[in-house]
């Protein structure tokens, strides 16, 4: 397989999975803010939308304000955001493109038709009584597109590729939407808390990171609290956005493709080593050494997982 | 029915009765309700849409990936229509790689005095860096596609013999695999000679030109500019379904004279390169110095015969519109027979007998660039508005050798679905032609038609269709 090929597998993955994430977290900027909660500025949703996807220093070079259209039009619509909706759509597209041949029609059609609709979309149809619809209609054709992959892709290189991408952003994203907010997670909040605000920003997480529900079935006793919310999107390996979940699927592929090609390149082994990491601690020794530390140090060991990666396999 | 005369009617005779081959056609057609074709088309175009089938359009910012329109009726040629039109294809693309060969090493027809050498020597598409270089086979262009114009019932012409690197045979097959989920009643009732194959025989082809034949692999791939070439589907496609890489220049490096990929693991030899990339970019080290699409050091590993290139550089020369006039002397001159398809008369306006017959007869006749392609630039006079005409007269007494002139030709006219319902337009016929360890012809072509009433520029990149073409067996 050609190094290009290997790469644009990799971030059509990548951009696809992002483009869900985004949307994620505007459907919670949204329904937070048009909820009452006591007191707090209403903008501070749309701000953790920002901070979370990376999106806030782009809008403040462009914004002077913060304001519910302002921050949807850059992430959803604009061309010159990196991580805007519609940039992640295109650009996992032209990947798919330029290596048509490496994946199935199926697939093709899935990214390909999410692109032809997307574009075809005017900015200033959708209104704000119209945005929860189409960003769940951008989150199921993700699902559409993750599905046409499971479904249809040969288990070969080219598999393993597209989903060390997806699931490196996947992992990178939970970090970040943790640390934009680490402080609501730290276990002071359960001894001052269980107030209206730190269960409304505990939902909000939950639900950016699509583990609301499923929270419920995974404690049984049901009740929120920061260090089972912490634990639940860190360490829980069933909850398919935590981190060790990310993390284990990481080292599977990345052995697997070790295996693939008969030689166990640098990359593997850093893969295997945040995974044995994630599964040899607890939540009390991260709180131990700081919930901000262990998340800041775990977003550069993806980053650089990613890069090590692209170094071994030659993306060109 | 009455019938136009100006032009041949491919589906009616001058009687208005349909001829032999289009029977069935008609009355499958007449059989249909008013909407039907139109609620297939959408259908079509729906499908194309979906699957990425769109072509580029350059100077276009917005909407750059189009799609052609398709039209849902075939042009149909009867048997025996084939067995001549592929006869004359198969004459011609021999004698043109021989001149190929020839102007390439001793030249006879230029000694022989049957071309003068000025034309060949000082064309641009002549690439002295080819001198005395010998292909795998002597094959110099491996995949030509021939543009015939049909203007009576045994009356073809050959219009321009695309040497280069032509396209459009992915819409070929396209073309096909629609029109038999559309329509698979019309083809239980017709015998239609199948295009599925020409992917193996593209790859055979190739293969069979790789510099070591003793190797039992040849490893080919398909060269593309990218994504944003205009042609880039076609690429994509062809390497997909020959089951062959597609690289872009970057994925390939030179390494002591040989040519390698650059895998996720070890790099891979490349035997064969199928490119899609026009000659002056195929190596910034020989040709265009800031060339980011091509491959630093390809020629050398070219000429040094490690790897085949196809087609091979400096082709160009034998599809130019100022050599296309001796194409009937060569013919003769390196296959000792007549030529079964006919050239159009052409005049050079670099001649000044030429040029001065060619400004007074600007409205009668077809005025092209010399290296034009794709219909840009030129100027069809019967249909062109007198403002049109005077502009275009000083452009070319600006620079006359840039320019060749043929009368026009009353194109032959298919039944086609416009807005009306049903009629005729004008259309002409590219056939796919692969030359490696033998000829092959795909039965049919690319049909293509011009949408526009009595419009006779059929090109895609001006409002151009496409047609299915089918060749019916006996």
């Amino acid at each position: 397989m050609l190094g290009r090929t290997a790469s644009s597998l990799f971030w059509m993955a990548r951009y696809h999975e992002r483009a869900m994430n985004i949307a994620k977290l505007l459907e919670v900027a949204y329904r937070n803010a048009i909820v009452a909660h006591g007191g707090q500025d209403s903008m501070d949703d749309w701000r953790f939308a920002l901070l979370s996807s990376g999106c806030a220093a782009g809008y403040e070079a462009k914004a002077e304000e913060i304001s519910p259209k302002g921050v949807i039009s850059y992430m959803v619509f604009d061309k010159d955001n990196p991580f805007s909706v519609r940039v992640c759509l295109e650009a996992a597209r032209n990947n798919a493109r330029s290596v048509r041949t490496s994946i199935t029609s199926e697939l093709w059609e899935a990214i390909n038709t999410t692109w032809i609709e997307f574009s075809d979309t005017n900015p200033q149809s959708i209104t704000r009584d119209r945005l929860p619809e189409f960003l769940s209609w951008i989150s199921q054709r993700s699902h559409l597109f993750r599905g046409a992959l499971l479904n249809t892709i040969l288990r070969d290189d080219g598999y393993f590729f597209s989903q060390l991408g997806n699931f490196v952003e996947r992992a990178g994203n939970t970090a970040r939407v943790l640390n934009t907010q680490y402080w609501v997670l730290l276990p002071d909040n359960d001894v001052i808390g269980d107030g209206s605000m730190e269960r409304y920003q505990w939902t909000g997480i939950l639900r950016a990171l699509s583990g609301h529900r499923s929270y419920r079935f995974a404690y049984p006793n049901a009740k929120l609290s920061a260090q089972n919310i912490a634990e639940f999107l860190i360490l829980r390996r069933e909850m398919p956005r935590s981190l060790a979940h990310c993390y284990e699927w990481i080292s599977g592929s990345a052995n697997d493709l070790g295996l693939y090609y008969g030689e166990s390149l640098p990359s593997l082994k850093m893969a295997d080593k945040i995974s044995s990491e994630l599964s040899d601690t607890d939540m009390s020794d991260i709180y131990h050494n700081g919930l901000h530390d262990f998340l800041s140090d775990f977003i550069v060991q993806n980053n650089n997982f990613a890069s090590q990666l692209s170094q071994d396999y030659n993306f060109a | 029915m009455s019938v136009d005369r100006t032009f041949f009617n491919e589906m009616l005779d001058d009687a208005g009765m349909s001829r032999p081959a289009y029977s069935k056609l008609e009355d499958w057609l007449n059989s249909k309700p008013p909407n039907f074709l139109k609620k297939k088309n959408r259908e079509a175009e729906t499908i194309f849409r979906r699957l990425g089938i769109t072509f580029a359009v350059y100077g276009s910012n917005e909407a750059t990936e189009r799609l052609i329109p398709f039209d849902p009726i075939p042009r149909i040629l009867s048997a025996s229509e084939w067995r001549r039109l592929s006869a004359g294809i198969d004459q011609r693309v021999r004698a043109l790689n021989a001149f190929l060969h020839d102007i390439y090493h001793r030249q006879e027809i230029i000694r022989a005095g049957r071309i003068p050498a000025d034309l060949i020597i000082q064309n641009e598409a002549f690439l002295p860096e080819m001198v005395g270089f010998t292909p795998a086979r002597k094959v110099y262009a491996h995949i030509i596609g021939t543009d015939l114009v049909r203007v009576g019932k045994d009356d073809f012409y050959v219009l321009e013999d695309n040497t280069r690197t032509p396209s459009g045979v992915s819409y070929m097959m396209e073309n096909r695999e629609t029109m038999m989920r559309m329509f698979p009643e019309l083809f239980e009732i017709h015998r239609v000679a199948p295009v599925e194959h020409y992917p193996d025989s593209l790859r055979q082809t190739l293969e069979s030109v790789g510099p070591d034949q003793s190797k039992s692999n040849q490893t080919v791939v398909v060269l593309t500019p990218g994504i944003y070439n205009s042609a880039y589907f076609e690429h994509a496609f062809l390497a997909d379904s020959m089951g062959v890489e597609l690289v872009e220049g970057r994925d390939l490096f030179v390494d002591e004279g040989k040519v390698f990929m650059r895998t996720t693991r070890k790099p891979k030899q490349v035997d064969v390169i199928y490119r899609r990339i026009d000659d002056a970019f195929l190596d910034p080290l020989t040709f265009q110095p800031d060339s980011m699409l091509g491959v630093p050091g390809l020629f050398d590993a070219y000429r040094a015969g490690n790897v085949t290139i196809c087609n091979a550089p400096g082709t160009g020369i034998a599809d130019d519109k100022a050599i296309y006039a001796y194409v009937p002397e060569i013919i003769e001159f390196y296959t000792g027979q007549k030529p079964i398809l006919k050239n159009v008369p052409t005049w050079n306006c670099a001649l000044e007998d030429d040029l001065a017959y060619v400004l007074d007869n600007l409205e009668d006749i077809v005025v092209k660039e010399v290296h034009g392609s794709g219909g840009y630039g030129m100027l069809i006079g019967p249909t062109a508005s007198k403002r049109q005409i005077a502009d275009f007269r000083k452009v070319l007494e600006a620079n006359p050798s840039n320019y060749i002139a043929q009368p026009t030709l009353a194109l032959s006219a298919c039944p086609t679905h416009v807005a009306s319902g049903v009629a005729p337009r004008h259309v002409d016929l590219r056939p796919f032609v692969l030359i490696g360890d033998r000829v092959r012809i795909t039965p049919g072509g690319l049909t293509r038609v011009a949408l526009k009433k009595g419009s006779l520029v059929v090109n895609s990149s001006q409002g151009g269709g496409t047609k299915d073409t089918w060749v019916l067996e006996d």
